[in-house]
């Protein structure tokens, strides 16, 4: 339904909005900018917001120097891998829990979301010694274990509430006519469940790539994904901003444009599905 | 209805997820309570001995620690208030119609997909640095004195950094409750004379509640774990100005190696956590039921 607004009051709206909506998103703008300028007019007295001589060196020098590359490439292999790998896992759990409900699946939910509540600091230490004891710290394989474990659970969730509103009598109809449980799955859930499969996997991938208490304390230079990559330029000697930016706004662009198209997802999924 | 075949597959299918969930939580948690009753340290090793309840009362006792609990507090209730309030104001703004609405949607949510050690560094160095920062030019440009966030007011620097992180996450959930509301309603309202401040009060806030308590305790659980801002920026000093719980358990195991008393922090931490976590499930519960 149109609400009747009179143009003066909504141009008015409009001015806010713009104006709050650019001062929130000024810092990353700014960065982004600074990333373009050369180190002398990155910390100009007078910054300049336009004006200045745009250049790509920044961009050169990060990737050649700080094996750029290689980082991405471990952030890809862990958010992604970690996700699949949850999924793979939490497809089964949760097709069993929306379409075979049992008296306690209710309990189980719960359960598996009591062990999302736990802060990481508290298993800290245990999780490092059995890292450093099997060989996995500072290994792609390690992290993708943790944060497989650590996300488990809201890819469990979203899946279930997801597949929760897919009609159940459909599967009954497959099954009456004599469809197996796995032509089931692959036939009749698969192509209903593509949607939310995909938002689940595109939410996790946004959660793992920036996920930065296990990343930096399970890493050191084999495996350090970009969060770590990025960390490492608090230490002085680091400090050229105009690199920093170059290299914040690599570390933050492919998620950026993922996280935009998942905006809905993410309500869903982080509130587990308290509001939708 | 389900047959005794399907119930055993959907066993089979259900149990990867439940005995890996199980193992996670329940290994690490009982070595961390097992290595909170240890004198522990990674450098003396052979030296490990039971020793009660020790490691418990030196880091109750540890000067750093009840700062640590103050910052704690004073940063999960800092940012909860900011995001909280700021985050009805612009859900309630950008319910509005407002032209290019979609874009300014995007530019509010941004800094959620921004990585904690990112934003981090911008804000400390880029915007906060009290010689090349943008805000010292600002103010000298102003013809005041620079502030050197970090050494003056290092807590309520990362306050910020974090409530900037979290504000679009609020607004975003508080938005999508609003978009639910009943415009009728709204509409009837409006026509029986009640003002925008009335309207707000009497129908907008409490059809919020529920979407707030969701958005304050979900927050919450994040703000307790608040670990690569800290590290980035301050290192939880100066002294212990900015140490949080979750700082001083990191510093106590991985800088100063000693796993039992890090290992008794810990448990402190899940303690704390758990007293959060109850509220927060049984409001999930609920609606599970609905």
């Amino acid at each position: 339904m149109a609400r009747h607004v009179s143009n003066s009051r909504k141009a008015v709206v409009t001015a806010l909005a713009w104006g709050i909506g650019l001062l929130i998103f000024f810092p990353i703008l700014w960065t982004i900018l600074t990333s373009f300028k050369t180190e002398g007019e990155a910390i100009n007295s007078h910054p300049s917001f336009l004006f200045f001589d745009w250049t790509l060196e920044n961009y050169h020098t990060v990737n050649e120097r700080s094996d750029y590359l290689g980082h991405f490439w471990n952030s890809v292999v862990i958010a992604v891998g970690s996700t699949l790998v949850g999924l793979l896992i939490a497809i089964p759990a949760a097709w069993s829990m929306a379409f075979v409900p049992g008296k306690r699946t209710k309990d189980l939910l719960m359960w598996m979301l009591s062990t999302k509540m736990m802060p990481a600091v508290g298993v800290l230490v245990p999780i490092y010694l059995l890292a450093r004891d099997t060989g996995l710290l500072d290994t792609k394989l390690g992290l993708v274990i943790v944060l497989t474990l650590v996300n488990l659970p809201i890819i469990v969730w979203m899946l279930y509430t997801y597949f929760k509103e897919i009609p159940g009598e459909i599967l009954e109809a497959a099954r009456m006519d004599g469809a197996s449980l796995g032509s089931e799955i692959l036939y009749v859930l698969t192509p209903m469940a593509v949607p939310g499969i995909a938002s689940t996997l595109l939410l996790n991938v946004i959660l793992a790539w920036n996920e930065s208490f296990w990343t930096l304390n399970l890493t050191a230079a084999n495996s350090a994904p970009l969060t770590a990559f990025i960390a490492s330029y608090s230490s002085p000697e680091g400090l050229f901003y105009a690199k920093l930016s170059a290299a914040s706004t690599m570390a933050i662009a492919p998620i950026l444009i993922l996280g935009w198209f998942s905006q809905k997802q993410l309500v869903r999924g982080l509130t587990f599905g308290a509001v939708k | 209805m389900a047959t005794q075949a399907s119930r055993t597959a959907s066993r089979l299918m259900l149990s990867p997820a439940v005995v890996l969930l199980f193992l996670w939580m329940i290994v690490p948690l009982g070595m961390t309570i097992y290595f909170s009753l240890l004198r522990f340290n990674l450098l003396m090793p052979g030296t490990e001995e039971f020793t009660g309840f020790e490691n418990y009362f030196y880091f109750f006792t540890d000067p750093a620690f009840w700062p640590a609990l103050v910052n704690t507090l004073t940063l999960v209730l800092g940012v909860l208030v900011i995001t909280v309030v700021g985050g009805v104001a612009l859900a309630v703004l950008l319910d509005q119609p407002v032209w290019g609405q979609g874009i300014v949607r995007i530019l509010v949510i941004a800094p959620f997909f921004v990585m904690p050690s990112v934003s981090a560094l911008v804000w400390k160095n880029m915007l906060m640095n009290p010689v090349n920062g943008l805000f010292a030019a600002i103010a000298r440009g102003l013809g005041l004195e620079p502030i050197d966030f970090f050494a003056e007011a290092p807590l309520a620097s990362i306050i910020v950094i974090v409530a900037w992180q979290w504000l679009p996450f609020a607004t975003l959930i508080l938005l999508t409750a609003l978009q639910s509301l009943d415009r009728e309603q709204m509409d009837a309202a409006e026509m029986d004379g009640a003002g925008p401040i009335r309207r707000f009060v009497h129908l907008t806030v409490p059809h919020l509640t529920r979407a707030i308590t969701v958005v304050v305790l979900i927050q919450t659980i994040f703000l307790l774990s608040v670990f690569a801002e800290i590290l980035v920026t301050t290192n939880g000093g100066p002294g212990t100005a900015s140490t949080t719980l979750t700082f001083l358990v990191y510093m106590q195991s991985m800088l100063q190696f000693d796993v039992g008393l890090g290992s008794a922090g810990g448990i402190v931490a899940v303690i704390l956590a758990n007293i959060v976590a109850i509220f927060l499930m049984r409001m999930i519960g609920k609606n599970l039921e609905a």
